[in-house]
C-alpha cells in the first residue's frame, strides 16, 4: 500500500503531551491518563480544564497532561480544587487522586468537597496499595493483601477493614453520580470513558459532585506480572469492590 | 462608598479592609478570639458577590486560598494560633509554589489549646513557620484597628508583588477592641495587573503547571531555593516597618509590638512627664526584623528593654540585632495576662538603673 492512501485511525489525544510517562509497565495509571485525555477532547474541554493532582505516582501527571495543572499537598486536591472553582465556575474542574490521597490522608477533604456539591470530578484510582511509597497498606488493601507493612496480609482484627470510600460518598447530598469500573477488561475500559465523559457532562450541567473510581493494576507493588495483576482485579479485588453505577441521580436517560 | 470616619472592631475592620483590598475569596474554619472576622465577611461577601466557604477545617481552608491563589483571585484565610499550626503544612506549599495570599492570625494563649486570652506566645511560629523548608512570610503586626485595616489592605499588594503568603500578626485584644478607623478607598479589580502563572484554561498558549515537586537532576531543587532565597532579600531590602516613638534622646528604648506596644507607649507617656528619657520602638514588620534600625539606635548608646506578651520570644530576634553593643533587659507576661502601664513603669526604670530587680538582664 503506498502511504498516501492510508489512513489515520489512532493517535495521540491532544490533551496529553507527547511524553514518556514514567509508570511501571502494566500500571493502570497509563490507561486512566488516555481516557481522561480522550473525554476532554471529545468534549472540546482542553482548553476550558483545571486538574489538580495528588501526592503519589500522578504527581507529576502535569508533565503527561496538555492542559493547566496544580499540584497540591497530600490528600488536599479537593480542598484546592474547591478555590480554583469558586474562582473559575466557568472552568472545568478535576482532580485525580489515588486511595491514599483521597481515602486515608484526604478522607475529611474528599467528604466535604462531595457534601458540598462541588461542581468538581473526581477520577479516583484505586490500586489498593501506597505506589509511590514503594507498596505500603493503603486504605483500600484488601483483606489478606500481602503489603510491606502488612507481611502476613491485611488482617481486620489488626489493620482495619478495606474502606468502600465511593459507597460512603453516595450518601451524601451533594454527589449526583458516583461509579466504579475496572480498566482491567476491553468491556471495562469502554464503561470507564463513558462514564468519565457522563461525570464531566454532570458538572458542565451544574448538578454537583461527580467521581468515578478505577480499579487500576499496580504489578510492582503487587509483586505480580502486568497479566497476573489484571487477572488479579478481575478476579480477586471486584469481590471487595463491586463495579456498577454507585448513585446516579442526574435525572439523565442514558441509565 | 466615601471614606468617613468608622467606628469599628478590630476583627471586622480586617475584614472591611480586605474586600477595599480586593479579596473576594474568603475561605475559614471558626475559632476564638476570632470569630468575628469571618462572621463579618459571610455577610459582606454577599453584598459584593464575593466567595465565603466555611471549610471542614484550617487544612482544608488554607488549601482552598492555594487553590483560588492558583486560579488568580486575591484570597484569605483567618485563623488563631492553634489553628494557624493547622495552616503550617499549607503555608509551606504557599511559598513553595509562589502563590500569594492573606492569612490572618489573631493571636491567643498556648501551648496547646491555651485560653482565649491575646498572649503573642507564637512569635516563633509566625516567624519562624512551622511548615517544612527554607522559606519565610512576611509578618506584619499591627497595633490598633486603624493599623489592622491599613495593613490588611497593604498586605494584599505585598503579596501579589512577591507572590508569598503574608500574615497579619493581631491578638485576641486588638481583634475585640472597638476604635475609630479610616478606611482606604475601596480599589477597582480591574486595575489589576494581569497575572502570567495564574491556572484558568489554557486557551491560546502553552498549559501551565504550578507545583513545588522537583525531583529533576542538574539542581532543579538547589536553583528553585536561591530563587526563593534571592526574592526573600528584595523583601528584606524593600519591606522592612517600624515606628520610632521618643527614641530620639532615649537612654531607655522600650521593644514591644502589637498590644504589648499600646502598653508599653501609654508607659512612655507617662515616665515622660516625670523627666525620664525612654522612648519606645516597634517592629511593625516581625519578619523581615528591622534589625538595622534597631541596631543603630543601640549605637547610640540606649539601653534596650524588650517587654512581650510570652516569655521571650522576639527577645531572641533583638539579641541577634543588638549583640553586646548595648545592655538587654526583658520583661515577659505569659498565659494571656495583660500587665498594666505602671508595671511597665516598674521594668522601665529598672532597665534605667541597670538592676535588673523587674525583669531580668540578659546574659549574653
Amino acid at each position: 500500500m503506498s502511504e498516501a492512501k492510508m489512513k489515520k485511525v489512532f493517535g495521540r489525544p491532544a490533551s496529553l503531551k507527547p511524553a514518556e510517562t514514567h509508570y511501571c509497565p502494566g500500571c493502570g495509571h497509563s490507561i486512566a491518563h488516555r481516557l481522561l485525555a480522550e473525554c476532554l477532547d471529545e468534549l472540546k474541554l482542553r482548553e476550558k480544564t483545571v486538574g489538580v493532582l495528588p501526592v503519589g505516582c500522578a504527581v507529576i501527571a502535569h508533565k503527561y497532561f496538555n492542559f493547566d495543572m496544580a499540584e497540591a499537598p497530600h490528600g488536599r486536591a479537593p480542598a484546592a480544587a474547591t478555590g480554583i472553582k469558586r474562582v473559575h465556575p466557568d472552568k472545568l474542574v478535576l482532580t485525580y487522586q489515588g486511595d491514599g490521597d483521597l481515602a486515608a490522608i484526604g478522607t475529611a477533604e474528599t467528604i466535604h468537597m462531595a457534601n458540598r456539591g462541588e461542581k468538581i470530578t473526581t477520577i479516583f484510582i484505586n490500586n489498593a496499595i501506597y505506589g509511590m511509597t514503594g507498596g505500603q497498606m493503603a486504605p483500600t488493601s484488601i483483606i489478606g493483601l500481602k503489603t510491606t507493612t502488612t507481611p502476613e496480609g491485611r488482617a481486620s482484627s489488626r489493620d482495619g477493614w478495606p474502606i468502600d470510600i465511593s459507597r460512603m460518598l453516595a450518601v451524601t447530598d451533594g454527589a449526583v453520580y458516583i461509579e466504579r469500573c475496572v480498566l482491567t477488561t476491553v468491556k471495562g475500559i469502554r464503561r470507564a470513558k463513558k462514564a468519565i465523559l457522563k461525570a464531566f457532562q454532570v458538572q458542565l450541567d451544574g448538578l454537583g459532585f461527580s467521581l468515578v473510581e478505577l480499579l487500576s493494576p499496580c504489578p510492582t507493588n503487587w509483586k505480580l506480572s502486568p497479566r497476573a495483576a489484571v487477572e488479579w482485579v478481575n478476579t480477586e479485588m471486584i469481590k471487595s469492590y463491586s463495579p456498577g453505577v454507585i448513585k446516579d441521580t442526574t435525572g439523565y436517560e442514558d441509565k | 462608598m466615601p471614606s468617613e470616619r468608622m467606628l469599628m472592631r478590630g476583627s471586622h475592620a480586617v475584614g472591611e479592609a480586605a474586600v477595599r483590598a480586593g479579596c473576594r475569596y474568603y475561605f475559614g474554619y471558626p475559632i476564638t478570639p476570632q470569630n468575628e472576622l469571618p462572621e463579618y465577611l459571610a455577610a459582606r461577601m454577599l453584598e459584593v458577590g464575593g466567595t465565603f466557604v466555611q471549610a471542614e477545617s484550617e487544612v482544608a481552608a488554607i488549601n482552598m486560598v492555594l487553590g483560588a491563589a492558583a486560579a488568580g483571585g486575591r484570597a484569605m484565610t483567618s485563623s488563631s494560633s492553634p489553628g494557624i499550626a493547622l495552616k503550617q503544612e499549607g503555608i509551606s506549599y504557599l511559598c513553595g509554589q509562589e502563590l500569594p495570599a492573606v492569612i490572618i492570625n489573631m493571636m491567643r494563649g498556648g501551648p496547646g489549646l491555651g485560653n482565649i486570652a491575646p498572649s503573642t506566645a507564637d512569635y516563633f511560629q509566625v516567624t519562624r513557620g512551622g511548615g517544612n523548608g527554607d522559606y519565610h512570610t512576611p509578618v506584619l503586626a499591627p497595633a490598633g484597628s486603624q493599623e489592622l485595616a491599613e495593613l490588611t489592605f497593604a498586605a494584599f499588594d505585598l503579596a501579589d508583588k512577591y507572590r508569598t503568603p503574608v500574615m497579619i500578626a493581631g491578638d485576641g485584644l486588638l481583634g475585640q477592641v472597638m476604635e475609630p478607623v479610616v478606611f482606604p478607598d475601596p480599589i477597582d479589580l480591574k486595575i489589576l495587573p494581569r497575572k502570567d502563572y495564574i491556572l484558568d484554561g489554557c486557551a491560546g498558549r502553552e498549559p501551565r503547571a504550578i507545583y513545588s515537586l522537583f525531583l529533576g537532576d542538574q539542581g532543579e531543587l538547589y536553583n528553585h531555593n536561591l530563587k526563593l532565597q534571592e526574592k526573600y532579600g528584595r523583601i528584606i531590602a524593600a519591606e522592612v516597618r517600624f515606628e520610632d516613638y521618643l527614641t530620639d534622646d532615649a537612654e531607655v528604648i522600650v521593644v514591644a509590638y502589637g498590644t504589648a506596644s499600646r502598653i508599653a507607649r501609654a508607659a512612655v507617656d507617662e515616665v515622660r512627664k516625670a523627666g525620664l528619657k525612654i522612648g519606645l520602638f516597634r517592629p511593625i514588620t516581625l519578619w523581615p526584623f528591622p534589625i538595622k534600625h534597631l541596631r543603630g539606635l543601640a549605637d547610640k548608646g540606649s539601653k534596650i528593654a524588650v517587654f512581650e506578651l510570652s516569655l521571650g520570644q522576639m527577645v531572641e530576634d533583638v539579641i541577634l540585632s543588638v549583640l553586646d553593643r548595648a545592655g538587654i533587659f526583658f520583661y515577659g507576661i505569659p498565659g494571656g495576662l495583660i500587665p498594666t502601664p505602671e508595671e511597665l513603669e516598674d521594668f522601665m526604670r529598672s532597665a534605667l538603673a541597670g538592676d535588673g530587680k523587674v525583669g531580668r538582664r540578659i546574659e549574653l
